[in-house]
């Protein structure tokens, strides 16, 4: 059961194999086991969690369960739930209950899902290694040494040392795809304006956008089917006719044209995770897909251009913790700027404050047009190289990280080295573009590697569908890690 | 461009956060390594092009969604004020201001 996916337990679980309740325990048990070794969860409620299995057991004699309820699925605790703490992986929220549910939570509660948890995360999702949380680093379930990238690696690692059958993520500039990479899971970056934000921790808005990780692509495409949907109150929610993510499981690979940025391999990228990508791209040509060499010129200033934007979004969001309406509040303060001044210094993090310190200066007077409209200026630079290749390809391929998971420690003295290591996440959410990563492939070190499809704009179901036929031709995304061993 | 710490000490009370003098030469030398990074921008000609504010400006603006003027929240106050460091009769309690 541990090792199985979300399809194969929504098959079980309509088939009275196994109830909600059971499997619930039986992920509450592993989660009690090997959490102290991972560190992938910040809270776990472990009565909640039985009382929304018994319901959905509940749900389902009465013959009203979907293909999700009963399934226990874990939460970034980016996403705000009523009634358990959501922490965004700060001591500023280290004590918050929301009073309200965000909508993709609305979503999987009316689904009849199980809240197992919420899941580690660097400090509002700012970083790429899970080593800015408040509440510890998580450890990669491949090697306790390494990190599980990030921001929602405890996400990936739950899900890659079968802690969680599937969990919720969020991607600003690679934090679903970059950890699912580095852990070997399946991770799901939608198009922006799929997946309401409603509720869910705003680091930077013109980016942020939710979305699943499981094991397989046909997991995360049942996942979106709960995710996705119009919400009225994101007002960057898209108004369009539901779809059914699994409309295209069966995708005919002959004459799909897989376009090959040039710049994802090049020097820089870690040979054997070129090497893996290669040969998994090698198997979609045995299908009869088509490459194409296309290039996205402006790569090498996506991450420049993150810096100035995300920064930026991040300063004016995060202005709201001031200590007065919720959050931590400073205890010594000579007068109420002081207060505020005090409050945001203890209650943020270095790499925290180090974003909103840089957001502030280059939305500052005099620094304005030259850095922050600029940015935007380049961004739209980025989103026109992909529109480009799209006339050439109906998918893009390429590494999802230039790197297997790094060691602890190694990249966190040098901010613009951890930024680096998402040069290939971030050109995706720069254009508001869909992107995922799936498990190629492994290293000599026995390090999981990721391989990276986008598409082009509500291309989801294509890229699922791609993904999922090279799932039931390899199993890279069913081999489990040696230190969560089955 | 090159911070000094002194124009952090600025930027840090623009945004509300409290650096130490003890802290200043390593925050200030952390951003100034950010601050290369995305001094790489300043090369690119962007003659011509329009500012990006959003990842879907085009789809979003064609789609500007408005409401009716319609109370839709009910008041929840007291749970939220349930939240907050310090609360009298129904307000948020802050330093004083005015004396």
């Amino acid at each position: 059961m541990l090792n199985s996916t979300v399809t194969e337990l929504s098959a079980a679980l309509a088939a009275k194999q196994v109830s909600s309740v059971e499997l619930t325990k039986l992920f509450l048990d592993r989660i009690r086991g090997l959490n102290g070794k991972l560190n992938a969860f910040i809270t776990v409620d472990e009565e909640r969690s039985l009382a929304q299995a018994t319901v959905a057991d509940e749900r389902r004699a009465r013959g009203d369960a979907g293909p999700l309820t009963g399934i226990p699925v874990a939460h970034k605790d980016i996403f705000c739930t009523r009634g358990i703490r959501t922490t965004c992986g700060s001591r500023m929220l280290a004590g918050y209950v929301s009073p309200y549910d965000a909508h993709v939570i609305e979503r999987f509660n009316a689904a009849g899902a199980v809240l197992l948890g919420k899941t580690n995360m660097d400090e509002f999702a700012m970083g790429s290694s899970n080593e800015t949380s408040h509440f510890g680093p998580v450890r990669n379930p491949w090697d306790l040494g390494r990190v599980p990238g990030g921001s929602s690696g405890g996400s990936a690692a739950a899900v890659a040392a079968r802690l969680a059958p599937a969990a919720t993520g969020t991607d600003t500039g690679g934090s679903i795809r970059q950890p699912a990479a580095l852990s070997g899971v399946s991770g799901l970056k939608p198009t922006y304006g799929v997946v309401s934000r409603y509720g869910m921790i705003a680091f930077a808005s013109s980016l942020d956008q939710g979305g699943p990780l499981a094991k397989s692509a046909a997991d995360l495409a049942l996942l979106m089917n709960a995710m996705a949907g119009f919400d009225a109150r994101d007002s960057t929610s898209l108004e369009r006719p539901a779809e059914d993510y699994t409309r295209d499981l069966k995708l005919e690979l002959a004459g799909l044209r897989i376009g090959l940025p040039k710049e994802y391999f090049a020097s820089g990228v870690d040979p054997e995770v070129l090497s893996r990508v290669r040969e998994a791209i090698r198997w979609f040509e045995s299908q009869g897909a088509k490459t194409v060499e296309i290039t996205l010129p402006n790569t090498g200033l996506a991450v420049p251009v993150y810096y100035v934007i995300a920064p930026a979004e991040a300063s004016s969001n995060l202005s709201r913790f001031d200590g007065v309406r919720y959050g931590h509040r400073a205890k010594d303060f000579a007068d109420l700027s002081d207060m505020y001044r005090r409050t945001r210094a203890e209650g943020f993090g270095a790499e925290v404050k180090r974003r909103i310190l840089i957001g502030t200066y280059v939305l500052s007077h005099g620094y304005y047009d030259a850095y922050y409209l600029q940015a935007q200026k380049v961004r739209r630079l980025i989103a026109k190289d992909f529109s480009e290749a799209f006339a050439r390809c109906d998918l893009i391929m390429g590494p999802t990280s230039p790197s297997t998971a790094f060691a602890l420690g190694e990249k966190s003295s040098d901010p613009v080295q951890m930024y680096l290591n998402d040069i290939f996440t971030i050109p995706a959410p720069l254009a508001g573009l869909p992107g995922l990563s799936i498990p190629c492939g492994f290293d000599a070190r026995g390090l999981p590697v990721g391989l990276q499809i986008m598409g082009n704009y509500f291309a989801e179901a294509k890229m699922l569908g791609a993904a999922h036929r090279y799932q039931q031709a390899t199993d890279w995304h069913l081999r489990a890690p040696k230190e969560a061993p089955l | 461009m090159s911070l000094t710490p002194d124009q952090l000490q600025r930027i840090a009370l623009l945004a509300r956060i409290a650096v130490e003098p003890d802290e200043a030469r390593v925050v200030t030398d952390r951003l100034n390594q950010v601050l290369g990074l995305i001094d790489q921008l300043q090369a690119v000609d962007t003659g011509g092009i329009e500012p990006m504010s959003h990842a879907l400006d085009a789809q979003l603006e064609a789609q500007q969604r408005l409401r009716p003027d319609e109370v839709t929240e009910p008041d929840r106050r007291a749970e939220f004020q349930g939240l907050a460091p310090a609360v009298d009769q129904g307000l948020y309690l802050v330093p004083k201001v005015i004396e």
